[in-house]
């Protein structure tokens, strides 16, 4: 078989150029056969998803808001070590470290944790250079399943750790499962 | 006895008026439906429950937006166009049967607004004026998409209503009359003409499309050429008529389909469910039986807009004049020499 005759989908028509005969002049055929393929279609499942009340799953790899980790024992991970911020292209991190008082132990999991943590989603390109960075684990874009809202005020898009950190109860969760 | 008469009639006009109200406002939502769910999409669902309120947002809609009028020296006739297309939308089904008789308070009431005995040609006169609604919109607009589209619907309705009055001719010499109720009448059980004239519904429905400018043949409005066609510069409720003039007249199209060739009212095993029921619940039945063909008439044509591309111009004029015209003359020559066989 010559290479123009191979077909490895097996869907390969040849095309010619022939004159159609009568009852392919007359279309019926053809207009029969396209009306039974639109009728299949009535009944095939709908593609739409109807969006506020349905959601498509995220990807396990899909980079979206950013959170920072809980431990197992529901104490952040972080350390407000600032590599981050360093290997952040967009210069979108800043945060302020404080020391952990004795009391605070449940509450860190290292000596040094973040005051203050921000990122300016207007900045953020979402590329995850600050989640390789991450020394202790602590910053994660895939772990929130979230998407930053458009807002019509930019002072609305800098995100502190009221945002950012794991939510309570999911921390809760995690620990269960762990168990 | 009078003034029974004038009631009666008047029911049955307001109902007749309502029920294509009716049907055209939610042939607009089918049209909907039917488009998402052949493109595997759900349709419009937010307005009630499943989307069943959306003609009237959309109605809404169009009463709160701006009457536009474009600078165009015939106002008077920017204004009737609209007007005319709905008006000969709604005339046609003063004189289509709904039903055999009803017998009401000791009354045999015929379910028909006029029982004229030129009905026939009184459908086919107000089809050919319902051509000047857009034609005179479409020139009145003074934009040359909207005259090239009027231009196309006047030459391809004046093609097609020859085809389509002659397709009708042999149904009329079947029947020997023009009364659309003794067309109906002739009909009963299961002699419907759709067996003995196969070729001449096919030509039928084909002008019908034409006739209502349905794809395939909408070129009077095809959004890629002509930006809309003749309602280019209509907006708020005179746009709305035409649109709605156009659901309208498809709904009455495609009773005229049910009553010429699918047998109107009659269903098989009418007498006996008139023999052991009752006439009234017979005839009820019929209406009903009316309305489902005239459901699955406006499904077809919604079906086959999504199916079909739209015709080009010379291929729209080769199959009206070369095609179904010779075709139609045929049909009549055989019915004739079938009907003379017969004598």
């Amino acid at each position: 078989m010559s290479i123009q005759n191979t077909s490895l989908s097996g869907r390969k028509k040849q095309v010619s150029n022939k004159e159609m005969t009568l009852g392919e002049r007359l279309y019926i055929g053809a207009i029969a056969g396209g009306m039974a393929t639109t009728f299949k279609h009535l009944f095939k499942k709908k593609v739409t998803i109807n969006y506020p009340e349905e959601t498509r799953p995220f990807s396990p790899v899909y980079r979206g808001q950013h959170m920072l980790m809980r431990d197992e024992e529901g104490r952040e991970r972080c350390t407000a070590c600032g590599l981050c911020a360093l290997s952040c292209p967009a210069e979108a991190i800043t945060m302020k470290a404080a020391e952990r008082k004795p009391e605070e132990k449940h509450l860190y999991r290292e000596e040094k944790y973040a005051e203050i943590y921000e990122i300016n989603m207007l900045r953020c390109i979402y590329c995850g250079l600050c989640e390789e960075a991450c020394p202790k684990q602590a910053i994660y874009l895939t772990k929130s399943k979230k998407i930053v809202k458009a807002d019509t005020n930019r002072e609305h898009f800098i995100f502190g750790k009221e945002q950012l950190v794991m939510p309570l109860d999911q921390a809760i969760q995690n620990t269960a499962k762990s168990e | 006895m009078e003034e029974a008469i004038i009631i009666e009639k008047s029911v049955i006009i307001v109902a007749v008026f309502a029920i294509t109200m009716l049907f055209a406002m939610y042939c607009t939502l089918a049209e909907r439906k039917i488009a998402a769910w052949i493109q595997d999409r759900r349709g419009p669902n937010r307005a009630g429950p499943g989307g069943m309120l959306q003609p009237l947002a959309d109605g809404l809609k169009l009463f709160a937006k701006e009457e536009f009028m474009p600078n165009t020296p015939n106002t008077f006739l920017f204004v009737l166009g609209p007007f005319i297309s709905m008006t000969m939308a709604l005339m046609t089904s003063a004189v289509i049967p709904w039903g055999d008789t009803l017998e009401i308070a000791g009354r045999k009431v015929i379910l028909q607004a006029a029982d004229i005995n030129v009905a026939m040609l009184y459908v086919f006169a107000v089809l050919s004026v319902s051509v000047y609604g857009i034609m005179i919109g479409g020139w009145a607009s003074n934009n040359k998409y909207s005259l090239i589209s009027a231009m196309r619907v006047a030459s391809q309705m004046i093609s097609y209503e020859i085809a389509m009055g002659l397709s009708i001719v042999a149904i009329l010499m079947m029947h020997s009359s023009m009364s659309l109720r003794e067309i109906a009448a002739g009909q009963h059980e299961m002699h419907w003409n759709i067996f003995y004239q196969p070729l001449g519904f096919f030509i039928f429905l084909i002008c019908s499309f034409a006739e209502t400018n349905r794809t395939p043949f909408d070129l009077a409005e095809c959004e890629q050429e002509l930006i809309g066609g003749y309602h280019t510069e209509y907006s708020s409720m005179r746009m709305g008529f035409f649109l709605f003039a156009e659901y309208a007249a498809m709904f009455i199209s495609s009773t005229l389909l049910a009553v010429l060739y699918l047998g109107a009212y009659n269903y098989p095993g009418m007498t006996w469910a008139a023999e052991n029921w009752g006439e009234n619940t017979a005839n009820i039945i019929g209406i009903a039986v009316l309305f489902i063909k005239i459901c699955f008439f406006i499904f077809l044509y919604m079906w086959v807009r999504w199916t079909i591309p739209r015709f080009r111009y010379d291929q729209l004029m080769n199959l009206g004049w070369k095609t179904l015209i010779p075709l139609a003359i045929l049909n009549i020559v055989v019915t004739a020499v079938v009907l003379l066989l017969n004598r």
